[in-house]
């Protein structure tokens, strides 16, 4: 099919059919103090070259640095058969591949991912993805009040601030809003006060997994509580750390999303990403997303289709749960892949060493003066909190010249009202004689 | 040619009352003729007892593999009670529309209503037509 772009006497004949002198004329909604007269003034060309040689002197201006932030996405190593497959162009280029005739790979591939989400989470049905852990967070919300068809939403104070604004965006368009749960002294969900905000007008709680701060959250009894009010469990988990926690869904979460980035995509400055999402069997018709279903051909072979479309606006209009109408399937594409290279035992070691070294830091970081661990009491799997005496920011630019990213300041997130300090993540990237650096550069 | 049984009401969205043994409690379906537009059902959203609606409003949906369509009260009432086993087995609406695929039964609060619905000769020239 070749492309054949409008002529002049195209444009001339369209405008003149719907009685319009100039294309301008179509955008007078626009005020005319907004509208440029073409562009302006650009610098002359330059040659593929010279062009090379700008882009690589902006690259060379970055600094490598030892990576010890989190606060949900991690450094973890993606080995180089994942790109290697996934820039293969059939995945590549392809775009909205799902029409089952031709598109048996892809669709399988995404029934793999689905399959690994739910054994993550252990729940019933996973959908292709959303965008990211954030927005996955927000569509729970929002399903959530479906399936319950009750309004408010409330969210752990120890749940991640982005998550936590994103839902109040889409809430906001709702005419709903997000009430916050607080914490106790241990770092946990301090569940008198989640009782005495549940009523029978709540759709969800929304607790992080490990949360915010890396505390391990009891999540049974929150079930519990959260059960009896008629309200859905949500849970935000880190979803290498559920290679080592007892799964959301085992515990009692009617909803578990995360962010898949750990899984075959590497940080990018912040994305693209991937966000998983998974729920229990009996609200499937009211997910979000694309799902992926098995099924059989004429001939009795297994074969693959996008499945209950039903839910999805572009049939259910106004009625559907959610207006998503994509997924994030190449860095889905990535995170199965990855997964399937790790299997559950090479996963698990991820989790572990991610975790012993964030456990050797915390030996290393007890005794050292003006630092002191947020939630010293309380269980964490690979991330735990800091507070310092001395300036965060500072420690962190102390970082800086020594090549290291010592973490995550708390104080970029006043609304948490947590003391100044740093938010420290481990991954199975990080050496002894890396976090050894880290402790020194937090020592001063 | 669908099945429009004589002693029943029909709206022009294609649902049906039927008599219940209850004065002013009717059971409400769609008609055959619906289930053989839609193709297999799926899944049938039905309100909980205790819903109310007024006529012509939106009480549910029913969902074939490719289309949803909007299920309308054929009367203003409460709705007394819902038929269960569409849960487990949605195709009884295709199977046996006006008998064990029934939907909902409504206690109409304005019997009056009734005359307003179309006779099973009216709603066979609207389908027809």
């Amino acid at each position: 099919m070749s492309f054949v772009p409008h002529s002049d006497a195209d444009r001339r004949d369209m405008l003149a059919r719907i009685g319009v002198s100039s294309i301008r004329e179509l955008y007078s909604d626009i005020p005319g103090s907004l509208v440029r007269d073409g562009l302006p003034e650009m610098p002359d060309a330059l040659s593929e070259w010279e062009t090379v040689k700008a882009i690589q002197e902006l690259a060379d201006r970055n600094h490598s640095l030892i990576c010890f932030a989190g606060a949900g996405q991690y450094d973890h190593f993606v080995p180089a058969a994942v790109d290697h497959l996934v820039r293969r162009s059939e995945f590549y280029t392809a775009y909205t591949p799902y029409q089952p005739e031709v598109s048996q790979g892809t669709l399988q591939v995404i029934y793999e991912f689905q399959t690994m989400v739910c054994e993550l989470t252990g729940l019933d049905v996973a959908n292709a993805s959303m965008y990211d852990g954030p927005s996955a967070a927000a569509e729970a919300a929002v399903m959530a009040r479906a399936v319950t068809r009750r309004d408010r939403v409330l969210a752990a104070a120890s749940l991640h601030p982005h998550y936590r604004k994103v839902t109040e965006t889409y809430l906001h368009g709702q005419g709903s809003e997000l009430q916050t749960v607080p914490i106790d002294e241990r770092g946990l969900v301090d569940r008198d006060a989640l009782a005495e905000a549940l009523g029978d007008d709540v759709a969800c709680v929304i607790v992080q997994y490990p949360n915010f701060f890396g505390v391990i959250e009891e999540l049974e009894p929150l079930a519990e509580i959260v059960a009896e009010a008629g309200a859905l469990l949500v849970v935000a988990a880190d979803p290498v750390a559920l290679a080592l926690l007892r799964p959301p869904g085992v515990c009692g979460a009617d909803i578990v999303i995360a962010e898949g980035q750990p899984f075959g995509n590497p940080l990018s400055f912040g994305g693209p990403v991937v966000g998983l999402f998974a729920a229990k069997q009996k609200y499937v018709r009211k997910m979000p997303g694309r799902i992926v279903g098995a099924t059989e051909d004429v001939e009795g072979r297994r074969g693959y289709v996008l499945t209950l479309q039903t839910r999805e606006q572009q049939i259910r209009r106004d009625k559907a749960t959610s207006n998503i109408c994509t997924n994030q399937g190449l860095n889905a594409l990535a995170a199965t892949i990855h997964l399937a290279l790790l299997g559950r035992h090479g996963l698990r070691k991820v989790a572990e060493v991610s975790t012993q070294n964030a456990h050797y830091a915390r030996s290393r970081l007890e005794g050292i003066a003006g630092v002191e661990l947020l939630y010293p009491d309380s269980p964490f799997v690979r991330e735990f909190a800091i507070r310092t005496e001395e300036n965060s920011r500072a420690i962190l630019e102390r970082g800086f010249s020594a090549g290291v990213l010592a973490g995550v300041s708390l104080s970029r997130f006043p609304a948490l009202g947590a003391p100044d300090g740093l938010l420290l993540a481990f991954t199975e990237k990080r050496s002894r004689e890396e976090i050894d650096r880290l402790v020194e550069v937090i020592a001063g | 040619m669908s099945e429009i049984p004589d002693g029943l009401k029909y709206t022009e969205e294609h649902e049906y009352v039927r008599d219940t043994d209850t004065e002013n409690e009717f059971f409400v379906g769609v008609t055959d003729y619906a289930q053989g537009e839609l193709g297999d059902v799926v899944f049938v959203e039905l309100p909980a007892v205790g819903d109310t609606f007024g006529r012509m409003d939106v009480f549910g949906t029913i969902e074939a593999v490719k289309a949803v369509s909007d299920l309308f009260s054929p009367l203003t009432g409460e709705i007394v009670g819902i038929n269960e086993a569409l849960a487990e087995d949605p195709a009884l609406v295709n199977s046996d529309p006006y008998g064990e695929g029934w939907m909902v039964r409504i206690r109409a609060t304005d019997p009056s209503e009734i005359d307003g619905l179309l006779s099973a000769a009216d709603y066979a020239e609207h389908v027809d037509a």
